[in-house]
């Protein structure tokens, strides 16, 4: 882990102002405070936390779809952080960004092909005999046969749809990848081929991934390091094996004794986490989680503890993690 | 059998739609014992929403055509029962459901509090007394009732939380509350469909905890739908899985996840993300059900399948107590 990090965002923050009636400011909504992380090449880091947490928020800045209110997201030497949504255009041939469901943006009204075409036009100016070539190449990665070029997407299958808009995202050879909730809504049957598919794509061109889900268990089997959020903070990062097996940070217990895990005790007999996560409009002052923590002590409220890498591999935002 | 709560048997439902009809549940069978917690496993479009909603009577009545079956509970066909009556007597009373997603199952221009007197208004357990209070005196009774209730889901603050409206309370609170209504009639069965899908994982698990708990405590039985073995293996006493519509395996929980005899649950259990086992996913793709597989539907994609799976659907049969598989080529204890 000694090389230079791909990506490493520095006190990155996304506050979004909460308006009145009348739109007047009347606060902050604090989506990312102060997060802080670094990605190395052709690794995958997942980042994980519950709806709210602003796990796509950052996934979403760093790709330049919002701009980040504080921070630095250094990449390829460059701070892309503050740039307008047009300067970052030049990015995306790097930086690419998977949503939910790929498949869901293809046009209807465009061939397979074109829909594959297109990014290599905007982008680069490469000929139509080369464009075609790297076309192939993409759709035969992502499993799917030639013959579909000349379809359209009502056509294929849902699932085959999700390999097109894969296929699209990689047409640029991107350097890294950002996949927001990538198996969210999948069975479980197609889920486990979708992971496949990723990793192989990983190891074939070389991707850096950053894994945004909710899913603990599928981030356990395919990410190398993890960053658990809760309500925009970073409160425990580290690699997988480590957090999965000795968690620090008291969120991150709970997070994991929460799933139910079959043939084990049953999580309905030994939970014990209670509430839900405060609004982000108004978060409790000190540690964000104290108001739910089951150690929380009268310094909790005073002072927000910042991230120590008291472990090997391992860091945690807790003042009481041992 | 005797002794069941409710029993479907045989039940075929079809929709219409612009390409054809779809045959979305295709000979199911499923019984439910008083007092058991049921779980409904399947990936989408299986049918179980379908099948849920086939019991309360719920089908959309322009699309869906129930072409055969039997549902039978207390003694009566609820297929043959006339919608008024079904509505009065069976329907948010004897049968309450749970729904998916329980921001949109509330009204958001009135108050919680209305909403649930509305309900004992028309549902509530005193009304079926011998000699039930009227006026104040129901109101009264029916606001203890509900209070208490409340509390049992454990909402803080039950009073202060009847006068909000529900975009104010939590998903959690919100789920709480479905919960609460669904208990509130007495009913002697809940179906609970998909009642943690859109949850977080911490609050899933209190709300599992919390369904679980009461409905032993109320002795009611559960119908609880969902596409999440984990979430089944929680709380269910047995467990239904169903395929493409039609219902391949019925076994107690720990029998289910131990000894699995379909090659289906078989491999659904083995696409479970797990250090075991890595990625395995099942092949091939949930069969089009405008026109679906014949026999067995599960055949395509099985590679246990032989002539006969593709002539006729596998009759049901006993693989263990209380463990019913329909296949022709079920695993053996050694391959389970």
């Amino acid at each position: 882990m000694s090389a230079a990090p791909i990506l490493e965002v520095r006190d990155l923050r996304k506050y979004f102002p909460v308006r009145n009636l009348w739109k007047r400011r009347i606060g902050w909504l604090r989506a990312l405070d102060d997060v802080s992380f670094t990605v190395q090449p052709g690794e995958i880091l997942g980042i994980v936390g519950e709806s709210g947490c602003g796990k796509s928020t950052l996934g979403k800045t760093l790709m330049g779809i919002h701009t980040a209110t504080a921070g630095e997201v250094m990449f390829q030497g460059q701070d892309i952080a503050r740039l307008r949504p047009h300067e970052s255009r030049g990015l995306r041939q790097h930086l690419q960004y998977c949503y939910q469901d790929p498949g869901a943006s293809l046009d209807p009204r465009w061939t397979i092909r074109a829909s594959l075409h297109e990014p290599l036009i905007v982008h680069t100016a490469l000929k139509e005999p080369e464009r075609e070539a790297r076309v192939r190449e993409i759709l035969a990665a992502v499993g799917l046969p030639e013959t579909h070029l000349d379809l359209y997407p009502h056509e294929i299958s849902g699932g085959q749809q999700r390999r097109v808009g894969l296929a699209r995202i990689l047409t640029l050879k991107p350097s890294v990848v950002i996949l927001d909730e990538p198996t969210s809504g999948l069975d479980v049957s197609v889920q486990a081929v979708i992971l496949k598919l990723f990793l192989s794509l990983q190891e074939q061109f070389g991707l850096t991934y950053l894994f945004v889900s909710h899913d603990l268990s599928v981030v356990r089997m395919i990410c190398d390091r993890v960053a658990v959020m809760y309500l925009g903070r970073v409160v425990e990062i580290g690699e997988t094996s480590r957090i999965f097996a000795t968690p620090r940070h008291p969120y991150t217990q709970s997070l994991l004794a929460a799933i139910p895990r079959i043939g084990g005790a049953r999580v309905t007999d030994t939970f014990s986490l209670e509430g839900e996560p405060p609004s982000p409009t108004n978060l409790p002052s000190g540690c964000r989680f104290r108001t739910r923590c089951p150690r929380a002590q009268a310094l909790c409220a005073q002072q927000d503890p910042a991230l120590r890498a008291d472990w090997p591999g391992q860091a945690a935002a807790c003042h009481f993690a041992e | 059998m005797d002794g069941d709560l409710i029993a479907v048997q045989d039940l075929r439902v079809s929709f219409a739609s612009d390409a054809g009809i779809a045959r979305v549940l295709d000979g199911v069978q499923c019984a439910i014992r008083p007092g058991e917690i049921r779980g409904l496993v399947g990936e989408s479009g299986c049918g179980k929403t379908t099948l849920a909603r086939a019991i309360l009577g719920i089908l959309p009545p322009n699309a869906a055509r129930i072409d055969s079956g039997r549902v039978t509970f207390g003694g009566r066909n609820l297929l043959d029962l006339p919608e008024a009556r079904l509505a009065a007597e069976v329907r948010g009373r004897e049968i309450a459901y749970i729904p998916q997603d329980p921001s949109t199952a509330f009204n958001p221009v009135f108050t919680i509090g209305t909403q649930i007197a509305d309900l004992m208004r028309w549902k509530s357990p005193l009304a079926r007394t011998a000699n039930p209070p009227t006026g104040r005196a129901r109101r009264e009774a029916d606001h203890a009732r509900v209070v208490a209730m409340l509390r049992q889901v454990q909402l803080p603050n039950p009073e202060a939380l009847l006068r909000k409206y529900p975009h104010e309370v939590s998903g959690g609170q919100r789920q709480r509350l479905m919960i609460a209504m669904a208990l509130l009639p007495e009913p002697k069965l809940v179906i609970a469909d998909e009642p943690t899908t859109a949850l977080d994982v911490t609050v899933q698990a209190q709300i599992l905890k919390l369904l679980k708990g009461l409905a032993r405590e109320h002795n009611v039985a559960v119908l609880f739908t969902t596409h999440d073995l984990g979430a089944a293996y929680e709380i269910c006493d047995r467990i239904t899985v169903m395929y493409a519509g039609q219902e391949v395996e019925e076994a107690p929980v720990a029998e289910f996840f131990n000894r699995p005899s379909h090659p289906y649950t078989r491999k659904l259990l083995d696409s479970l993300p797990s250090a075991e086992t890595g990625l395995r996913g099942i092949p091939g793709e949930i069969p089009r059900l405008i026109d679906p597989p014949p026999g067995c539907r599960f055949n395509p994609r099985c590679e246990r399948a032989s002539a006969v799976c593709l002539a006729q659907r596998p009759p049901p049969e006993q693989a263990g107590p209380g463990h019913v598989v329909r296949c022709h080529h079920r695993l053996t204890d050694a391959e389970a």
